[in-house]
């Protein structure tokens, strides 16, 4: 018996391996992949960086145009997550086991966000793009939406795990909805959903840099135009800013989660 | 996606490891404090999205005229979707390079972090080295995936080896983090068993620490596979690496075919949530094993 289960084990590994052989193969023929040109641009990619991709004297001149940027995409993804998580504790509350109102909202709600949350964010914002032009709103629209499918997952989840605590007490108490939702759901489960929204702000800077690039606004725009027109130097100014903001917020919010959670 | 998986991704350390020898006192102190905290990060999160809105540009943007249109927009492109520039081949096809990126950069990212996760987990490493990965994974989270594409285009030229070694920086991090905490994970008293047989490290790790934590593994890296499919997209709208997220930015950007782009949309989506059921199947099916 042993030595089948053995043996079955073997066969399955054996399939497994064949079948990930195969789809490098098909991936590597169908997007054109150059195996050696991608050993070889590695040290070549270095070397460049090295030689042509830190800030210098004449960028630290667009510190202030950067600066302006910077601020732009930050406020944008903090705008954008903030609003996004009042609608998503709403579509949370109907789709949430603990708070639903009833089955059929419930099935609704999760659908809502599943689609939110499956098209890419850059999708979002080539869609937006042909009615709101290259304005911020179209990427705040993009952050919206993305985020608004995310967190209300999150949100759904985190009622489930925790917001159930002191429902079924209060329910036997005769305490209405809406109070069961103030007094239990939404005190218990308020830590771990400013977490989450802490989580999407620093995704979402990341995100409105690719944004930027497609729409034409805030940091993502302003690196694109220095890469464009070959000015590395500064581009990498820019890439310096985006790393400080990204780590200064990463800092804030691991502060906070320690102290909260 | 795990949600509370996701959020352990950020290395954050839990606050019950300190809280051992926690007075009464001390606690009603920390229930004070995370509250205060708490409000102060509600309060200052709403300010800064009222000053936001005061300081976007616009650009004379007329809010309701454009969310009517955007209105019709949407009903055009959900409603009437159709092929105009490519036909249903090309597009599967174009579908099919973006999830080739997506599989080759899973794949790559996925071997290096094997071996940095292995060197990044507590109990078969140092604490130096441990943290030495973990600043290291720290500072390739901070740079967007779509920079490190286009950084490497300039070496590479914009295609998919940009694309692919580009998004392999931010799987790499993330699956260093999520291996390293399989690997934690392994039984100590196997790896003593075996350290004290005289099995070197690699013993250690291919006959004991790989083989218990592979279905995880497995699991990790499928999760990976969907986030690396949302942005694989993405590079072939904005690092031109083909795939369907190129034919969607030509729609967006240069032909302003409202009906392809809905069709795009469809493709994506369908493509995304059929990953996503996958991924909920393989979790419960290695869950029962």
């Amino acid at each position: 018996m042993r030595v089948e289960a053995l043996i079955k084990r073997r066969r399955n590994n054996l399939i497994f391996f064949a079948v990930l052989l195969a789809a490098t193969l098909v991936s590597i023929i169908i997007t054109e992949f150059e195996v050696t040109k991608a050993f070889t641009s590695i040290p070549r990619a270095i070397g460049w960086a090295v030689k042509s991709f830190y800030p210098n004297a004449n960028s630290l001149e667009k510190i202030p145009k950067i600066l302006v940027k910077l601020r732009e995409t930050v406020l944008l993804s903090i705008a954008s997550t903030t609003v996004a998580a009042i609608f998503a504790a709403f579509l949370a509350l109907f789709g949430s086991k603990t708070t639903q109102i009833n089955s059929f909202l419930a099935a609704v709600s999760r659908g809502i966000a599943s689609i939110f949350r499956n098209i890419p964010v850059a999708a979002w914002a080539l869609i937006l793009l042909l009615s709101f032009g290259q304005s911020s709103l179209t990427g705040y629209f993009a952050l919206f939406f993305a985020t608004w499918g995310f967190l209300t997952r999150a949100f759904m989840e985190t009622i489930d795990e925790v917001g159930s605590e002191g429902v079924e007490a209060l329910k036997a108490v005769g305490a209405s909805y809406f109070h069961i939702i103030f007094q239990a759901v939404i005190p218990s489960s308020l830590p771990q959903m400013i977490s989450w929204v802490l989580f999407m702000v620093e995704t979402n800077i990341r995100s409105s840099t690719l944004v930027g690039i497609l729409t034409g606004t805030g940091i993502g725009f302003i690196f694109n135009l220095y890469y464009k027109s070959f000015q590395y130097n500064a581009a990498s100014l820019v890439v310096v800013f985006i790393i400080i903001s990204v780590l200064v917020i990463e800092y804030i919010s691991n502060y906070v989660r320690r102290v909260i959670l | 996606m795990n949600f509370s998986e996701t959020l352990k991704s950020l290395w954050v350390q839990s606050p019950g490891k300190r809280q051992g020898i926690a007075a009464k006192k001390y606690i009603i102190k920390r229930a004070n404090k995370a509250s205060i905290v708490m409000n102060i990060t509600l309060i200052s999160l709403a300010i800064l999205t009222i000053y936001g809105f005061f300081t976007f540009e616009y650009k004379d943007v007329k809010i309701l005229e454009v969310i009517a249109a955007t209105a019709a927009n949407f009903k055009t492109m959900l409603l009437e979707p159709r092929f105009n520039h490519f036909d249903l081949s090309k597009g599967l096809y174009q579908v099919g390079v973006t999830l080739g990126l997506a599989f080759l950069t899973t794949l790559i990212g996925g071997f290096i972090a094997l071996f940095l996760g292995l060197l990044a987990a507590q109990n078969l490493s140092s604490l130096i080295v441990s943290n030495i990965i973990k600043g290291f994974v720290a500072f390739v989270r901070a740079v967007p995936t779509v920079l490190w594409v286009l950084i490497f285009a300039v070496a590479a030229g914009l295609g998919s080896v940009a694309a692919v070694i580009g998004m392999t920086f931010h799987t790499v991090g993330y699956l260093i983090k999520a291996y390293s905490e399989s690997f934690e994970e392994v039984d100590a008293g196997v790896i003593e068993a075996l350290k004290g047989s005289g099995a070197n490290w690699w013993q250690i790790v291919f006959q004991a620490v790989i083989p218990s934590s592979a279905t995880y593994l497995l699991s990790w890296t499928f999760m990976r596979f969907e986030i690396n499919y949302m942005n694989a997209v993405a590079m072939g709208a904005a690092a031109g690496a083909g795939g369907i997220g190129y034919e969607l930015f030509m729609d967006s950007s240069f032909y302003f075919d409202l009906r392809e782009i809905g069709l795009i949309t469809y493709f994506i989506l369908a493509i995304a949530v059929m990953l996503e059921f996958i991924s909920i199947k393989l979790k419960v099916k290695l869950r029962e094993d």
